[in-house]
């Protein structure tokens, strides 16, 4: 490996926390000075991203985890500092720069004291690369950990408070049942890591030990059946799974715009991603009792989630339901334990963690220029706010799964693995693909085409800067559509590691 | 047997700095009156500081037992005079103003700090009951003076009677119970006591060592002993407060730690259970009683109880299956968790105080806009919050994934389980302290300025106090 190679994934995690110690000491009134250091920290964790996934080797002989750095950290525990990514690991890696630099971008438009906002994002920032990266149990947790708690402060003091006509909704309230439930679901997910330690009996929280343990018998089926469900259902909580989605949308709605890309971009993806790393990988007998349970509630995110999207008339808290809905998908995809639906499913995380960053990129810009977001309000915004528009159709359909555009292919992908494994679940998925494209084109015509009322004369439309970073959420979801085989031969290779427990595939 | 009195010297240069301090106070000219606070208050920092640089540098490598047994001077001895001497010097660091503004003689406040810091000390290295005993009674007087050193104020008066009376009866019940055990097993150096232990198994020796758990109980303010913690806290000087919440906390572990390793034996089995159930009622009232309070101080009480809940989780955990007290893990979990927890706290105290001092506020509510005021403050107070709610990037989250870790591998999964669940409520209570500090301080504008309306009809408008004095 060359040095590059060695140290690519530990860069990806020291660089924004070196960002937010660096930005602790920057004086406040340098707001000029911050956003290039925020701006440029996000640009370097693109390339850094770009990098991890080029290098990554998705031939049919390469190691499953590649790139991997191990540092001893804690021996009387067996605690190891241990870096590598895999197929799904990788993409994510990529999601995440995208992300990241885009909100980073975002960021400096509109927040009030850019400082400390910066410091947090980039909290948070770290803690997910450092997610998706570590292959030690206490280490993905840590993260994992990190990755939530930036978000109070971002949303309680940043975020936005919203008044419906018969209740009310503080940024407040937004962000402390966010932090609430992601925490009870990592509680859940502390106990499971303890018990996996405990039961496998070889004093390390390694997780490629822990499955070489775990494929020799450590876990007897009974203490999967009980331990998968802790697993299952604290990391679906930040996933959204239905019925613990509900932090999601008042959490979305109450965050500033570059926290609501970053959070339903990339941090939902941890939840889905967690359920991968430790739910599949150390439990697969726990994982096969509990899958068609899994499968149930996804499909549940799916309707549940198009059907209340339909009814919202708030722009954040349909993209909000929305996200729910897809992420329903990503669940459905990985309860599939098909080759196919486990690709599309990593796919479908990929495409919406692109597609809702864009979403609610757009959205912060409609709610900037006309300070609401009310869909009723809001109308003819086309003729005034072009490439705004273009941008939120652009997103709408990957949203509707159109052909040519990212969500196509990832969702079409866990229909075919829905389908080879529970038709009727899938074919229920598919009627909320149907409902997606009922309240997004509905939602379109009404926001952006048909009369203008006057309010809206005057409005200004998206900025250099904001259209900059609304481009470079559209490459992707372009580049899926259209060419997806760069992307699905690294998926495969990770997901070809991850079904072998299950009798190949 | 000859005896090498240097091994003793921290302890006899501490209490020399404690008498020292209080001489300076006597002996300085009335001219210098306003030094007074400064020059007592430094010489009590430095001469701690230089005391524990010279155990460092003396006693590192050393290893001995005096007196067959009564007293240690060791590795973990050592690590808690660090501790102590660290946390007493925080103290007295975060003390001079508020001692400034508050107190006629800071020498006997400085003083007391410093005997309160050698109690704590010789606590951590007795080997004996009625050692232990001595050196907590050091540091209980020196709390009892402590505790009730401003005068005239109503709150502080009945603290200190509570403190006192009830820790009276708390120490009367331990020498009882060591009285007992005395009585039985004719000894009362720890590891004189395992042997016997094990052959004399009666009603006296259990009642014995449940009298022992009693009294120490008061002192950790674990449950059902710790009726007093909230009022003592609240009415105590904040800096006092933050010392209570460490220092005696801390040493009690430390001795018992040292008791069970030595003493206890084979028979720890038998306490494995009631040490578990124990450590899971302290943690539930600590947490669930913290959720409805409104002053910082009593919530930082509550806050400390289930904390002593947790590091109780470790103290259960000592055990192996055999009922031997053999987890090394789980004690260097437990003085892991507690070396984290002490700076912690006296972190979170030092904001409390730079609070009280410049807004004279103690209710959560008159945290609002603290960040904005003074980030620095807002900043390390939100950092020690979170990190006594258990979350990275802060101490509080290694600590606790270790110590749970370590009792889960003990068989304590269950215990675990609350201790988690337990660990998520509390984030709720820190975070709406964390909320106030974030907000915007609109409430009580309007309160304020009709206030000073008035004053300024009054003609007293130099006077007015600044909104938001200080430096911050």
């Amino acid at each position: 490996m060359s040095w590059a190679d060695r140290h690519a994934l530990e860069a990806l995690i020291y660089l924004p926390m070196l960002t937010a110690a660096v930005l602790v000491l920057t004086p406040p009134g340098a707001r000029r000075t911050i956003h290039a250091i925020g701006v440029g920290t996000g640009l370097l964790l693109l390339i850094g991203s770009i990098y991890v996934f080029w290098v990554f080797d998705h031939g049919a002989g390469a190691a499953t985890f590649q790139l991997t750095r191990v540092y001893p950290w804690v021996e009387q525990l067996g605690i190891d500092f241990r870096l590598g990514v895999d197929g799904v690991g990788a993409l994510m890696v990529l999601l995440t720069g995208i992300v990241s630099f885009t909100a980073a971008i975002i960021a400096t438009t509109a927040e009030r004291e850019p400082k400390p906002y910066y410091t947090l994002l980039y909290l948070l920032i770290a803690g997910v690369y450092g997610t998706f990266v570590s292959i030690d149990l206490f280490f993905l947790f840590f993260f994992y950990e990190l990755a939530v708690v930036p978000m109070y402060l971002l949303i309680a003091v940043w975020g936005s408070s919203s008044k419906f006509a018969d209740f009310a909704r503080t940024k407040e309230y937004g962000a402390m049942k966010l932090v609430l439930m992601l925490v009870a679901g990592s509680v859940l997910v502390w106990i499971a890591i303890i018990a996996i330690y405990v039961e496998a009996g070889i004093g390390s929280f390694d997780i490629l030990a822990l499955q070489a343990a775990s494929y020799d018998g450590a876990f007897s089926d009974g203490f999967q059946r009980v331990v998968f469900p802790l697993a299952m259902i604290g990391f679906g909580v930040l996933a959204g799974l239905w019925p613990f989605h509900t932090w999601s949308p008042d959490g979305h709605v109450a965050a500033p715009t570059s926290v609501s890309m970053l959070h339903a971009g990339v941090l939902m993806k941890l939840g889905a991603f967690g359920i991968i790393r430790v739910g599949m990988t150390l439990l697969p007998s726990g994982m096969e009792d509990w899958a068609l349970i899994l499968f149930v509630l996804a499909t549940a995110n799916v309707i549940y989630g198009a059907i209340s999207a339909m009814a919202q008339t708030d722009l954040k808290y349909v993209v909000g339901y929305s996200s729910v809905s897809h992420m329903g998908y990503v669940l459905m995809g990985i309860a599939t334990m098909d080759a196919l639906g486990l690709t599309g499913a990593t796919l479908q995380m990929f495409s919406h963690g692109v597609m809702t960053a864009l979403f609610f990129a757009v959205v912060g810009v409609i709610y900037d220029r006309a300070h609401t977001r009310d869909t009723l309000a809001l109308n003819g915004l086309a003729s005034r706010m072009r490439v705004t528009t273009a941008l939120f159709v652009i997103a709408g359909l990957t949203s509707l799964g159109l052909p040519g555009l990212s969500g196509f292919i990832s969702e079409l992908l866990v229909f075919i693995g829905a389908f080879r494994t529970q038709p009727i679940l899938g074919a229920l998925g598919v009627v909320g693909a149907a409902i997606t494209a009922v309240y997004i084109l509905r939602l379109i015509a009404r926001v952006f085409f048909g009369p203008r009322s006057r309010d809206w004369n005057a409005l200004p439309d998206i900025s250099a800067r904001e259209g900059f970073a609304a481009g470079v959420l559209v490459v992707p979801i372009v580049l899926v559509g259209v060419y997806p085989q760069p992307f699905l031969r690294v998926i495969d290779s990770g997901v070809t590691a991850l079904l072998r427990p299950f009798g190949g595939a | 047997m000859s005896i090498d009195f240097t091994l003793l010297l921290p302890e006899f240069l501490l209490a020399g700095l404690a008498f020292l301090v209080l001489g300076l106070d006597l002996a300085l000219p009335a001219r210098w009156e306003n030094k007074r606070n400064g020059l007592t208050g430094a010489t009590a920092a430095l001469g701690m500081l230089g005391v524990m640089l010279f155990a460092v540098f003396d006693l590192r490598d050393t290893h001995e037992v005096l007196y067959g047994g009564i007293y240690f001077v060791d590795r973990f001895s050592l690590l808690f005079k660090v501790v102590f001497l660290a946390a007493s010097i925080a103290v007295v660091l975060m003390s001079i103003d508020y001692v400034g503004r508050k107190m006629r003689h800071p020498g006997e406040y400085y003083a007391m700090i410093v005997f309160s810091a050698l109690g704590a000390v010789m606590m951590s290295a007795s080997g004996e009951l009625l050692t232990a005993y001595v050196a907590l009674e050091l540091l209980a007087f020196s709390l009892y003076v402590l505790v009730g050193l401003t005068r005239g104020d109503g709150r502080t008066a009945e603290a200190s009677a509570k403190y006192v009376l009830l820790g009276a009866l708390s120490s009367a019940v331990l020498l009882f119970g060591i009285a007992l055990l005395y009585g039985t097993l004719g000894a009362t150096v720890f590891r004189e006591i395992a042997g016997p232990l094990s052959q004399n198994d009666t009603a006296t020796t259990a009642l014995g060592f449940t009298m022992v758990a009693a009294g120490l109980g008061f002192k950790l303010a674990a449950v059902p002993f710790h009726m007093w913690t909230p009022d003592v806290y609240e009415g105590a000087p904040t800096p006092v407060t933050a010392h209570l919440s460490v220092l005696s906390k801390a040493a009690t572990f430390a001795l018992l730690l040292r008791f069970l390793a030595e003493a206890a034996g084979s028979s720890f089995g038998s306490w494995q259970l009631a040490l578990a159930i124990l450590a899971a009622l302290t943690i539930l009232v600590g947490t669930l009683v913290a959720l409805a309070q409104t002053n910082i101080k009593r919530l930082f009480a509550y806050s400390s109880i289930a904390q002593v809940g947790f590091v109780l989780v470790g103290v259960a955990a000592l055990g192996d299956a055999g009922g031997v007290v053999s987890n090394h893990a789980a004690a260097s979990a437990v003085v892991l968790h507690l070396v984290g927890y002490a700076f912690t706290n006296l972190a979170a105290f030092t904001a409390l105080i730079i609070v009280e001092t410049h807004a004279e506020r103690e209710e959560i509510t008159g945290y609002a806009g603290l960040a904005s005021r003074s980030p620095v403050t807002a900043m390390a107070l939100t950092a020690a919050l979170l990190s006594l709610a258990g979350l990275p990037i802060f101490a509080g989250f290694v600590t606790k994934f270790y110590l749970f870790t370590v009792a889960a591998e003990a068989g304590l999964l269950w215990l675990v389980v609350i201790a988690t669940i337990a660990s998520l409520v509390s984030l709720y209570y820190y975070l709406q302290v964390v909320k106030g500090a974030g907000r915007c301080p609109a409430p009580r504008a309007p309160e304020q300025s009709h206030a000073a309306d008035a004053l300024r009809g009054h003609g007293v408008r130099g006077r007015l106090p600044r909104p938001h004095p200080g430096r911050d």
